[in-house]
């Protein structure tokens, strides 16, 4: 028996939630839950977690594809099955953990993973570039401007080798969101790969009393660019909107409520990077992620500007920061000014704040370098 | 669904991180509904934009999420994707799974979607990419009927809340993410499934100050665990990091050789409230000026843990950038217990107070950061029934623009001009 359209209300089951974490659990987590003493990083993508019972776990972090299909993750299933007991996990940042209860059985699970091609890179872990955090882009969303996993995979293959290895002053989280509306919150990230649009939206007279309310379309924009109007189609008076294109920051908030509104472009939309953000409160407190690269464009399918531009940034970091340093604590402590000359990204002003609080950002001091910027 | 050319996709297929590129072709052998993924994607990398429709509401009878939209704007030219909805499936705490639990949501998934997946999304649940609106009910009755598992929030609701590790495998975890994550998310069911709210609200819990979960970040009620007695020393263990015996920050900086292990430079240097020493050989910390960092304890993680006496601060408000610019959380709560022995219940009627007056005076489509923002912290904490204390602020305002009330002014604000004039010719 299964769903029957003729009665679809008859023995609905509903608001069940997640199922109960513990009974995927592998045992030696299991047992020492809240018992962990301390853990070392073995080798690039092994950490061994030490139990005050004296137990072990040995966890193999492989970079994961978001995007996956379901051969992939049965693929997963017959590692974490020879291996694993049958038990895995995901990280937040996409990666795939398999766990082993002994030192024994960590090298075996290695060479299985390196069989299997490049599916399962293993890394991610403390001094490197861990896996990006992404979204969907061209493959699944409506509102982006650009594509997710093409860039990331892109940008993965060229930051490869930070990814196995722990050669950087301190981790480096990259992320992407395909648009402002960022799905990925990448706003607090070591380097944001942002999706942005250039051009105000089309106004879709034709459609949008049918699919748009206006008052609604009207108080979505934050600048207060879109103003009610009236135009004629075939003879005939509608009522619409008008969009002051001065005022306009490309947001796309409008289009989020209005399908009438699209801005997508093929010339208009690329790629803006931000730097210097950090979630932890390590030592210094949590930062946005700062623009410093305006836009580049969306160069299918390898994206070599973006690629170039943080190969860069990451390189100019992992000479000139000290141990422990974030991307964002270097640029503080060296200023920003410095940081535009060692990346060898030309400063521009659009990279000086101009919406609300911008006030915030503007140097009220004396206290500055003598950059090449000073001419 | 035909297979389609394509060069610019197939350029993604070489290079050393794995490609969802050659995966997709792969699928698409058993699920051909995937050569319409490709050649769409195909498409959007010719034409530089999306070929995904706006919107599209549908979902399963009594939820008003968990279900997103999706339409194909050439579907003549790739029908298996003409309906293509997302649906969110809640996921475990800590995104642990068995491989039967895999298998048999991947079995489900063969059958009624695209036979694409993403592990996981930005919130935290499963996505499940793809499927046509007519398989939404059976596909939905039998994840609630044969597996005993639930779809996630979209829209204006309780989003799926997300937690950390934990103290399943992480020895800095101040409270049980995974319980209070679980607990909750069963608590709110409904929240989570039938919008009722101003807009999203999400939840996410954080062991640490680390904050894996990113939670100050991202979430409207950040529970980010902390401590407030000692941190635990283990004296010997800080003579083995001294001796160079024990790797830094449990090896994570191994691939380069930073020279020998500096306490003096490495920790007690960069601690952020300068409150650590050596007398001797032995490490002081002045707790009552630490502000739980973590940096000395990821720093030496065999020879410092946090205390014992563990909880969780509370922040309220983070945000994405739309549209008034991006927030981080607020601090609200400094210190409050987390703990299933009360059912957690400081943190429930934290919650419910901060939904009853944002629900009251949220607008449409305002994240109850930029509420905070618009109405103001001191009326926020207030209403909330907190006292306000100097770690609600960076610093004290620098204008003077208090909205007196009042009552708190001698006298009132109601005043008779006649008789100030009176005294005072005009």
């Amino acid at each position: 028996m299964g769903y029957n359209p003729e009665k679809p209300m008859e023995g609905r089951v509903s608001d069940l939630g997640p199922p109960h974490y513990e009974q995927f659990f592998p045992a030696v987590i299991k047992e020492n839950k809240g018992k962990w003493m301390w853990h070392e990083i073995t080798q690039p993508g092994v950490l061994m977690h030490k139990s005050e019972t004296g137990a072990e776990v040995y966890t193999v972090r492989c970079g994961g594809l978001r995007l996956m299909s379901i051969e992939f993750i049965r693929e997963i299933c017959d590692i974490a099955d020879k291996h694993c007991d049958g038990f895995l996990r995901f990280t937040t940042r996409n990666n795939i953990e398999f766990m082993v209860d002994s030192k024994a059985k960590v090298q075996p699970l290695l060479d299985d993973l390196k069989s299997r091609g490049n599916r399962f890179p293993v890394g991610g872990t403390g001094a490197g570039v861990t896996n990006i955090v992404h979204t969907q882009g061209w493959v699944h969303c409506h509102t982006p401007a650009t594509d997710a996993s093409g860039v990331v995979k892109a940008v993965m293959d060229e930051l490869f080798d930070y990814f196995t290895s722990m050669t950087l002053p301190a981790q480096c989280r990259i992320a992407l969101a395909c648009c402002l509306n960022m799905c990925g919150a990448v706003h607090a990230s070591d380097i944001a790969i942002l999706g942005i649009h250039r051009k105000p939206p089309m106004i879709d007279h034709s459609r949008i009393s049918g699919v748009c309310e206006l008052p609604l379309a009207i108080a979505s924009c934050p600048l207060g660019a879109v103003k009610p109007a009236k135009v004629e189609i075939d003879g005939k008076e509608i009522k619409t909107v008008k969009v002051n294109n001065e005022r306009c920051m490309f947001c796309g908030n409008c289009y989020t409520m209005c399908p009438a509104m699209p801005l997508a472009d093929p010339d208009g939309d690329g790629i803006a990077i931000l730097v210097g953000g950090k979630v932890s409160n390590r030592i210094s407190a949590p930062k946005f992620s700062k623009l410093v690269i305006p836009f580049l464009p969306n160069n299918t399918p390898r994206w070599p500007e973006v690629v170039q531009a943080i190969k860069k940034i990451l390189v100019a970091y992992a000479a000139d920061a000290k141990k422990y340093e974030r991307v964002g604590e270097w640029a503080e402590r060296i200023g920003w000014e410095r940081f535009f000359e060692k990346c060898d990204i030309p400063f521009t002003e659009k990279s000086i704040d101009d919406y609300r609080l911008a006030y915030d950002t503007w140097r009220t001091s004396v206290q500055f370098k003598y950059t090449s910027h000073i001419k | 669904m035909a297979k389609h050319e394509t060069p610019l996709l197939d350029q993604l297929e070489s290079g050393p991180w794995p490609s969802f590129v050659t995966d997709m072709k792969h699928q698409a052998e058993t699920k051909p509904e995937c050569w319409d993924i490709l050649g769409q994607l195909e498409l959007s990398y010719k034409d530089k934009i999306t070929h995904w429709k706006h919107g599209g509401i549908v979902g399963v009878f009594g939820y008003g999420g968990g279900i997103v939209g999706r339409y194909s704007d050439v579907p003549a030219r790739f029908p298996g994707v003409e309906h293509f909805h997302t649906v969110r499936v809640a996921q475990p705490s800590s995104k642990y799974y068995s491989t039967k639990n895999l298998r048999d949501l991947m079995k489900l998934w063969e059958k009624y979607g695209s036979g694409m997946t993403n592990f996981h999304g930005s919130t935290g649940d499963i996505i499940l990419l793809g499927t046509r609106t007519e398989n939404l009910e059976p596909f939905f009755w039998d994840l609630t009927h044969d597996m005993g598992q639930d779809l996630g929030g979209s829209g204006s609701n309780l989003r799926t809340p997300a937690n950390c590790i934990g103290q399943s495998r992480c020895e800095w975890s101040c409270y049980d993410t995974e319980e209070c994550c679980y607990f909750l998310t069963q608590k709110y069911q409904d929240e989570i499934h039938r919008p009722a709210f101003p807009y999203k609200f999400k939840f996410k819990f954080s062991g640490c100050a680390n904050d894996c979960v990113a939670a100050i970040a991202r979430s409207d009620i950040a529970v980010i665990g902390t401590w407030r007695d000692n941190i635990r020393i283990d004296q010997a263990a800080v003579k083995e990091y001294i001796a160079g015996n024990y790797p830094a920050n449990g090896g994570a900086h191994s691939g380069k050789d930073w020279g020998k292990f500096s306490i003096q430079k490495e920790v007690i240097g960069l601690c952020p409230t300068g409150c650590m020493w050596m007398e001797g050989d032995t490490l002081k910390i002045d707790d009552k000026e630490c502000t739980r960092c973590m940096h000395c304890i990821n720093v030496m993680p065999r020879a410092l843990r946090p205390g014992v006496d563990t909880g969780a601060s509370i922040c309220v408000g983070a945000k994405a950038p739309i549209l008034d610019g991006a927030q981080f959380a607020t601090l609200i709560v400094p210190f409050m217990k987390v703990s299933k022995d009360d059912e957690f219940e400081d943190l429930v009627n934290f919650i419910e107070g901060v939904w009853d007056w944002w629900m009251e005076v949220g607008k449409n489509r305002e994240r109850v950061g930029e509420t905070m923002q618009r109405i103001g912290l001191p009326t926020f904490i207030k209403v909330m029934g907190i006292e306000a204390i100097p770690q609600h602020v960076k610093e004290p305002r620098s204008n003077p623009y208090v909205f007196w009330q009042d009552e708190e002014v001698p006298g009132g604000f109601e005043r008779d001009v006649v008789e100030f004039r009176k005294k005072h010719a005009a």
